[in-house]
């Protein structure tokens, strides 16, 4: 790989331990990629943020960094955290957990990142244009980022992510690149698709068909970004899409040629039967909204749907600080916690010790979520549309 | 043997080789360095101060931070040698800083042969 006289030197230890370490790190990883050179990043965000998944050792690897000076280059988020790092308490998170979770959170900060801990940095302030290198973690933001919006990111792990926060580059390989950008199968949607949970199912069905390819939806109708963001999510957690396009609703789409490419269609039938596949549980003890993260339309249908009433089982909307501070100042907040709903910041279900919490069966209404709340949780799962889910707790 | 430096360093020491990948996150406890996962070939079998070969990481990225705990607990192999080195493997053994060289025609070693890897170099030697 080509590098800079300065980047050169980074490596021979000039700018000490830590960069030469994470430098290294970037550098092989552009090796075994088959990396020209290093491009700089816009932005990046981190994953490997709760405690629940990177233990001891992540906590103290974190420490040592922060305690050596690391500081980050560029505008940097983390992923969820395993707690609301404001409100554990009364949503019952574990008191060790918390000072382990609080420990880790505190290192991010003193290396000069952001710790507002989201899978929808795009929406709490860290947004990147069409085309810009970035480096991010949690692959439903990889998604959305490199699909919505057109930006550029590999899926980063958390320590290679971290590396191109403190070095401001990342080696140029994978979808950083044109050529690996293109798609190389066609999706025709025959379903009519209502709402995030028909968009979930439709991604959970086409990742475990297409694993990593990079699929080309024709005939989705419409979709916004909450259902674009339900869709990618759930194609990056059941198979490991990073990158889709949509005829008409992502922006690379237009540029991109389908002639010649493997068609699969899919009909309400498979839909339909993927509602039957991940439904594995039937009364839920308690419903988890916001996987991925909710945006502040999310939580103000939420809102809507529970004015007035009163929930009979605990209701969480997870979301960013960001989206919650708006939802308070307009008072979907106060709405969703007089029905016996909580809006629930900074983690999710997922990464979430809610198993250690007494819960065995958790309603929601995202694709990714049912695809990974029985292995990591050990939950059973409802899967349904949002009305569905709030009747089955009311 | 002649491969490819992932990570710098030297170590001498004996082999122990699995045939199968390895996933370092709920594979290998951090604390001890014996291997975890169940059905594993080397299951119950100890890494501390071996140079542990095996093809190539698998599993969790997770698995990097396991790989620094190793190191940081004092029980981590005093190399690493693959056939082919993964991002997993390729991010712990840096982050750790355990010497680790791949490209190596691992079905050339044996559990209990002695070893010198000199990473920098990217040479494996067979001590008699």
């Amino acid at each position: 790989m080509y590098l800079t006289r300065e980047e050169e030197s980074i490596l021979n230890g000039e700018k000490g331990e830590v960069y030469e370490k994470v430098f290294r790190l970037l550098v092989r990883l552009g090796d075994i990629y088959g990396a020209d050179k290093m491009i700089p990043v816009g932005s990046v965000q981190v994953a490997g943020v709760s405690y629940k998944s990177i233990g001891d050792p992540g906590r103290d690897f974190l420490e040592d960094f922060a305690e050596k000076g690391a500081k980050v280059k560029v505008l940097t988020f983390l992923n969820p955290a395993g707690m609301d790092m404001e409100n554990w308490k009364e949503l019952g998170f574990p008191e060790d957990f918390a000072e382990n979770q609080i420990r880790i959170m505190n290192a991010f900060k003193k290396m000069g990142i952001v710790v507002t801990a989201t899978c929808t940095p795009y929406l709490a302030g860290n947004l990147p244009r069409f085309g810009e290198h970035i480096a991010w973690s949690e692959s439903s933001a990889v998604s959305f980022s490199n699909s919505v919006i057109g930006a550029r990111t590999n899926r980063e792990g958390g320590p290679s992510a971290l590396a191109a926060a403190l070095c401001g580059v990342t080696p140029n390989y994978g979808l950083h690149l044109d050529e690996n950008r293109k798609p190389n199968i066609v999706i025709n949607v025959g379903a009519e698709l209502k709402c995030n949970s028909d968009f979930g199912a439709l991604g959970y069905h086409v990742g475990k068909l297409v694993k990593n390819k990079i699929p080309y939806f024709k005939g989705i109708k419409d979709a916004n970004t909450d259902n674009l963001k339900a869709l990618g999510a759930a194609m990056a957690a059941s198979g490991a899409v990073a990158l889709y396009h949509a005829e008409n609703l992502t922006p690379e789409a237009k540029i991109m040629e389908t002639k010649g490419l493997e068609n699969i269609d899919v009909t309400s039938k498979e839909i339909k039967e993927t509602y039957e596949k991940l439904n594995t549980g039937k009364d839920a003890d308690i419903v988890i909204l916001g996987c991925p993260h909710a945006s502040l339309r999310e939580i103000a249908t939420v809102a809507e749907k529970l004015r007035g009433k009163k929930l009979s089982k605990p209701l969480w909307i997870c979301t960013s600080k960001a989206m919650k501070e708006t939802a308070t100042i307009m008072g979907y907040t106060g709405i969703i916690e007089k029905a016996g709903g909580k809006i629930v910041c900074d983690t999710c279900m997922v990464v979430s010790p809610i198993e250690k919490m007494g819960y065995k069966t958790t309603g929601v209404n995202s694709g990714k979520a049912a695809n990974y709340l029985p292995g990591f949780c050990k939950q059973k799962v409802v899967f349904n549309n949002i009305d569905e889910l709030i009747k089955g707790v009311m | 043997m002649k491969g490819r430096m992932i990570s710098l360093g030297t170590a001498e020491g004996e082999a122990i080789v699995s045939k199968e990948p390895i996933g370092f996150y709920g594979g290998i406890d951090a604390k001890t360095g014996i291997v975890i996962e169940k059905g594993h070939e080397l299951e119950g079998k100890c890494v501390k101060d071996k140079i542990l070969v095996f093809p190539r990481g698998k599993g969790s990225t997770v698995g990097s931070y396991v790989i620094y705990g190793l190191k940081m607990n004092g029980v981590a192999p005093k190399a690493i040698i693959n056939k082919e080195t993964e991002t997993i493997v390729a991010t712990g053994v840096i982050l750790a800083g355990i010497p680790c060289i791949d490209k190596i025609d691992i079905e050339n070693i044996k559990t209990g042969d002695k070893l010198k890897v000199e990473a920098d170099k990217g040479i494996v030697e067979k001590l008699k």
